[in-house]
């Protein structure tokens, strides 16, 4: 086999791979200008004749309480647990990536054994402390711990950022005056952008697509993420508006995939320069 | 500039102790607060009543729920994980030539794992996967019968698997990372001994990504063992409880009957399972996992 034919074949496949991968992303959106009849029984992506009022009747949501408040609630909860996560991820790895301290190896071990720590076998207690607290039914679930740097995956993404940059850059800046914080803020932190990135899109797109702690923690509808409003809708759903249904599936989905292509660079590479060789 | 530095033994554990607090507060004590609770009677609404091992009792011998999600999870770990694996490698090593436009095809492959958890993409194979949905319309197109893909119970899981599959992104990103740290002269040297691209895959490729399919197997089992959304969505457990995932059985227990100590005892034995199976595989994988240094450093 030829060299050519070798890599046109490997086009072919990889081709017809992502077409499968992406119908059913594709299929999703063009059914939301469908009628219920197009739907259901067609394989094809375009129907005869658009729908085009699933968007806004779905909007509206259960009529007491749409989409716009969903949303609205989901950044509520989202951006304050983004900013949190990442400024405490980066003062964590901080203190790792560059500091000697006391039983630093036994903490890192301990950091890294978390990763793998299943979150159902602490779920229940922690349900039971924020019900103790009154956190329920708010966001502070989700926001305080983020404070406290308590995703691993995010500390250990960021201490592999950090070792790579020269420490150089550090002696110097203190040469210059700089204390160990200020090194942090004027030196490093400009330059860990790449890293902070792909936290702060990872922890986006999770915490906004997050259903579990979601449905455990909030209960009244007027504090509703988008992910509990979309399985509100799929409950409530008549036979007549699936479209609807599918429409503010479209429509939560949106922010992450937006988000995923202008920042699609950023994620593959934060990803793979975790640097993980077992 | 070392002075400086030991003067400033602590400095270092001030800038972890965020996370110090927040392991101790929302880690550790709840680990073992869930231990403790595993043995009390605990509805929320009274103090726990410590009842022993009759929570464990109770579960092994008279929780048909438990014996049933218990397999279905096993069944979906062991059927989804290494399929999920298979693909992403398979996929990173085609991805890794030097092909144009390779940075699309990594976008279109990544995407499905992003969206994943969502409910949305729950809502959108719950459709798709219907009795008179597209799959089934693409079916009888090839004039082969419809399958009822969320409706029999021999079925659903596996459909449910295929989602999990279709989720194979962020796997095969870890393996296009190991695969591009591979050392082109280690193939030159297999091709200059007449190597064929298969044999070059086996004795080169595997092997030198094994330390990253040892992380992903561990990491996608560890997921896979608590799956909900898609169950829950999807399925809601059924038809006939063959998609009763644990994670669900652990859900209804907490938060729809508030037997909180009955779910604690649930999730430490999901738990420990957890850590059997790892336990198992970080064992084995002395044998099968390849370090550069030998194996003397893990």
């Amino acid at each position: 086999m030829t060299r050519s034919t070798n890599s046109i074949l490997r086009y072919l496949l990889l081709i017809a791979l992502g077409l499968v991968m992406m119908y059913p992303l594709l299929w999703l959106f063009a059914s939301s200008f469908k009628t219920n009849a197009a739907i259901f029984g067609s394989s094809r992506l375009l129907p005869d004749t658009f729908v085009w009022n699933a968007y806004t009747e779905g909007w509206k949501g259960t009529g007491q309480y749409g989409f716009q408040d969903f949303f609205i609630n989901t950044l509520f909860l989202v951006i304050p647990t983004v900013v949190l996560t990442i400024l405490s991820s980066v003062i964590v790895a901080y203190g790792f990536a560059r500091f000697s301290f006391p039983l630093k190896t036994f903490l890192f071990s301990v950091m890294i054994a978390t990763l793998m720590l299943p979150h159902a076998s602490i779920m229940i207690p922690r349900y039971i402390l924020f019900r103790k607290l009154g956190w329920l039914d708010t966001y502070w679930p989700f926001i305080i711990p983020s404070a406290f740097a308590t995703s691993a995956f995010f500390v250990y993404l960021m201490i592999q950022f950090l070792r790579g940059l020269p420490r150089d850059l550090d002696e110097s800046a203190i040469i210059d005056g700089c204390n160990s914080f200020t090194v942090l803020t004027r030196v490093l932190l400009p330059l860990c952008k790449p890293a902070i990135f792909s936290v702060g899109i990872f922890q986006f797109i999770w915490t906004w697509n997050d259903f579990f702690n979601s449905i455990i923690y909030i209960s009244s509808v007027k504090k509703f993420t988008v992910s509990l409003g979309l399985r509100l809708s799929l409950d409530a759903s008549s036979a007549v508006s699936w479209n609807q249904v599918l429409a503010m599936s479209v429509v939560s989905i949106v922010p992450c995939v937006l988000i995923f292509f202008f920042a699609q660079k950023y994620f593959v590479e934060g990803i793979s320069t975790t640097g993980i060789k077992g | 500039m070392n002075k400086l530095r030991s003067n400033h033994k602590y400095i270092g554990l001030l800038y972890i102790s965020p996370w110090i607090l927040g392991l101790l507060i929302f880690q550790v004590y709840p680990f073992i607060a869930s231990f403790y609770y595993s043995f009390t009677d605990y509805n929320m609404m009274s103090k726990p009543h410590f009842v022993g091992l009759s929570n464990y009792i109770q579960i092994f011998t008279q929780d048909d729920g438990f014996t049933k999600s218990l397999k279905v999870t096993l069944l979906y770990v062991i059927l989804a994980v290494p399929v999920k694996l298979a693909f992403a490698l398979f996929v990173a090593v085609i991805l890794s030539s030097k092909l144009r436009s390779i940075n699309l095809f990594r976008t279109v492959y990544y995407l499905p794992s992003i969206l994943g958890g969502s409910v949305a993409i729950s809502v959108l194979w719950r459709f798709l996967f219907m009795k008179e949905g597209v799959v089934n319309s693409m079916l009888g197109y090839f004039h082969l019968p419809p399958v009822d893909w969320l409706g029999s119970p021999n079925i659903a899981i596996y459909t449910l698997g295929l989602l999990s599959v279709w989720q194979f992104g962020s796997s095969m990103v870890l393996f296009l990372a190991g695969i591009q740290q591979i050392p082109n002269d280690l193939y030159e040297a297999g091709s200059i001994d007449g190597a064929s691209r298969w044999r070059m895959f086996y004795r080169i490729t595997v092997p030198l990504l094994t330390p990253i399919v040892l992380f992903n197997l561990v990491m996608q089992m560890v997921n896979a063992f608590q799956e909900f959304t898609g169950a829950f969505v999807i399925t809601n457990g059924g038809p006939m409880k063959s998609t009763y995932l644990y994670a669900l059985k652990l859900y209804e227990e907490a938060f729809t009957y508030f037997r909180m100590g009955y779910a604690s005892a649930l999730s430490w034995i999901l738990f420990v399972i957890i850590m059997v199976v790892t336990a198992i595989i970080f064992k084995t994988s002395t044998k099968w996992v390849y370090y550069e240094d030998g194996g003397r450093s893990k």
